[in-house]
């Protein structure tokens, strides 16, 4: 639905003599399938928005070309348009207005007819739960219901493509759970979203795929469990009840075939690194019954995006 | 047909917006009616060198020219409005979507013009008392002309906004734009006053045109060469302060 290759976007700063390129988007590839929730997840100033500028039209990229829903980026823009829906991060729309007036207008802005336009205004603030709000200015809305609004904008026209730029910025919890249905809602009705976030939660539970984004590239990208297994497994910890008997039990789950491997460390713990733990576990209890070894405590630790970004950028994203 | 359709759709939205908060077409005239009654009657004997021998006549010379000034002025303070909107995400939403970019300026600089009318039409109705008469074949004239010097003022403002992009700079170019702009056409002082050499400057000024147009029209003298060509030169101006700024516009926005 989505292909880039090679997108490229740099920016001047500083004055005119002085004035340096700051690469924000350096050659970008990136493929998103039909129908799927894409993420991007980096930290602010990663070249996120930037992207989503340029494929949603708004930016000419410097170089690199990109097809969206069977359009070229460069020199189908009218098309472009008609099959893609943006929500940019502060949104947009007057204050003085109601989302039933903004929706009729967004719709004829998209060319719609006037009937038409009425009411698909009608089933968007349906569909968004607005309904109760729907004629009260856009200015009284809470955060919430104004970004619902902002989405039901960005959709009114089907779109097949859908840009969200930080769809749960500054949310409340509540309201971001609710985002979140909303936009698994437009994806089982056979929209592709493409957002960029820079919540790990976020990239974690929402998003089918996702790809980690530094410094203008991508470092990693796949499914938030395939990225998470990919940089060390899963790590098991095992404390068994006789701390004499650490090393036998090391050499004995070191033979199982779900293992990768195992230590001993300084407490007298074991550390063990598997694949997948959730299967593991049962194997690695029952091979220590197995040996006559007694267990007395076992952990999960799943790593998380954060760890995966820590490992390919050498920073944590809450610290950048 | 396209841009036409797409032009009233903006059109209409921010007509739309203007009827909510009406404010600001009222403060908009409060300047010209302080003048109206303040400054005016300093004026007469000034006026006098261009035959005002009564303050009836003082306000047929003074009052087209403030509404040239009212054009003038109120149209370059619009860009204001276009920076809030730019920073606001209304512009960038309608931009991905297949609306003629023409059309989001022609709509607005349309609102302008129908803010004027309406200013114009207080500022007219207040005089009548004072002594201002007109007959309705020349007050659709003037009408046209002031449309037209909104339509000039309304895009440089516009363009301005565009290329500056920061509220502060808008505000300082304006005020050094106005200023000059409404000293050299005559509009606040008589240029009748002024040595040679102005009045030679204010030649250069086709804001200055359009007053000694305007006053023709009040004066009932519509056959006057100063109201075909005062109209003559802002409709070529409108034409072309429209065709830079939406050049400008398409350009910055695509």
């Amino acid at each position: 639905m989505i292909e880039t290759s090679g997108l490229r976007k740099s920016f001047q700063t500083g004055r005119r003599r002085k004035s340096t390129d700051v690469e924000a988007v350096a050659g970008l590839d990136l493929t998103v399938a039909e129908g799927e929730i894409f993420g991007f997840l980096g930290p602010n100033g990663a070249g996120k928005t930037t992207t989503l500028r340029m494929l949603a039209t708004l930016l000419r990229p410097d170089a690199g070309d990109a097809v969206i829903a069977g359009a070229d980026l460069r020199t189908q823009q009218a098309q472009v348009r008609r099959s893609i829906g943006y929500i940019a991060q502060g949104g947009g729309t007057w204050d003085d207005v109601t989302a039933r007036e903004e929706l009729v207008m967004q719709a004829r802005m998209h060319g719609i007819g006037k009937a038409e336009a009425q009411s698909r205004a009608v089933a968007a603030l349906d569909a968004f739960d607005l309904t109760e709000y729907a004629d009260r200015n856009c200015r009284t809305y809470s955060g919430g219901q104004r970004r619902r609004v902002d989405i039901a904008l960005g959709v009114i026209h089907r779109p097949k493509v859908l840009f969200l730029d930080e769809p749960t910025s500054g949310l409340d919890p509540q309201s971001r759970s609710h985002m979140w249905d909303e936009i698994r809602r437009l994806r089982s009705e056979g929209m592709t979203v493409f957002l960029t976030t820079h919540y790990l939660d976020e990239a974690d539970a929402l998003c089918d795929r996702i790809a980690i984004i530094d410094g203008g590239g991508i470092v990693a990208e796949g499914t938030p469990t395939a990225l998470k297994r990919s940089i060390a497994g899963e790590v098991v910890t095992v404390g068994v009840a006789d701390a004499g008997a650490a090393e036998k039990a090391s050499g004995v789950l070191a033979e199982q075939e779900c293992v990768r491997s195992a230590e001993v460390r300084e407490d007298g713990g074991l550390r063990l690194s598997v694949d997948a733990g959730e299967t593991a576990m049962p194997q690695i209890m029952r091979a220590l019954a197995d040996a006559g070894i007694e267990l007395a405590t076992i952990e999960l630790h799943r790593p998380t995006l954060d760890d995966v970004f820590l490992t390919k950028t050498g920073r944590s994203l809450r610290e950048s | 047909m396209k841009t036409l359709r797409d032009t009233w759709l903006v059109f209409q939205r921010h007509m739309l917006l203007m009827v909510r908060s009406p404010l600001s077409i009222v403060l908009g005239v409060a300047q010209p009616v302080v003048y109206l009654a303040l400054f005016a009657p300093l004026l007469k004997p000034a006026l006098a060198s261009m035959g005002a021998g009564s303050m009836t006549d003082a306000y047929r010379i003074y009052v087209p020219g403030m509404l040239v000034a009212l054009a003038l002025g109120g149209g370059l303070y619009v860009g204001f409005g276009l920076l809030a909107e730019l920073g606001s995400g209304v512009i960038e939403r309608a931009r991905v979507t297949p609306i003629s970019r023409v059309a989001l300026l022609l709509g607005r600089a349309l609102r302008d013009v129908v803010t004027l009318v309406i200013q114009a039409g207080i500022i007219i109705v207040l005089s009548m008392p004072l002594g201002l008469f007109v007959r309705i074949p020349d007050l659709l004239l003037a009408y046209v002309l002031l449309a037209l010097i909104t339509l000039s003022s309304a895009s440089i403002s516009y363009g301005i906004a565009l290329k500056v992009s920061s509220p502060d700079v808008l505000g300082q170019l304006v005020n050094n734009l106005a200023q000059p702009l409404m000293l050299l056409s005559g509009t606040l002082l008589p240029l009748a006053l002024a040595p040679l050499w102005l009045r030679r400057a204010s030649d250069w000024n086709p804001f200055s045109w359009a007053v000694v147009g305007m006053r023709s029209l009040f004066a009932g003298h519509t056959g006057d060469a100063a109201v075909w060509q005062s109209i003559a030169l802002m409709a070529t101006l409108a034409v072309l302060a429209l065709t830079w700024s939406a050049r400008l516009f398409a350009r910055s926005v695509r």
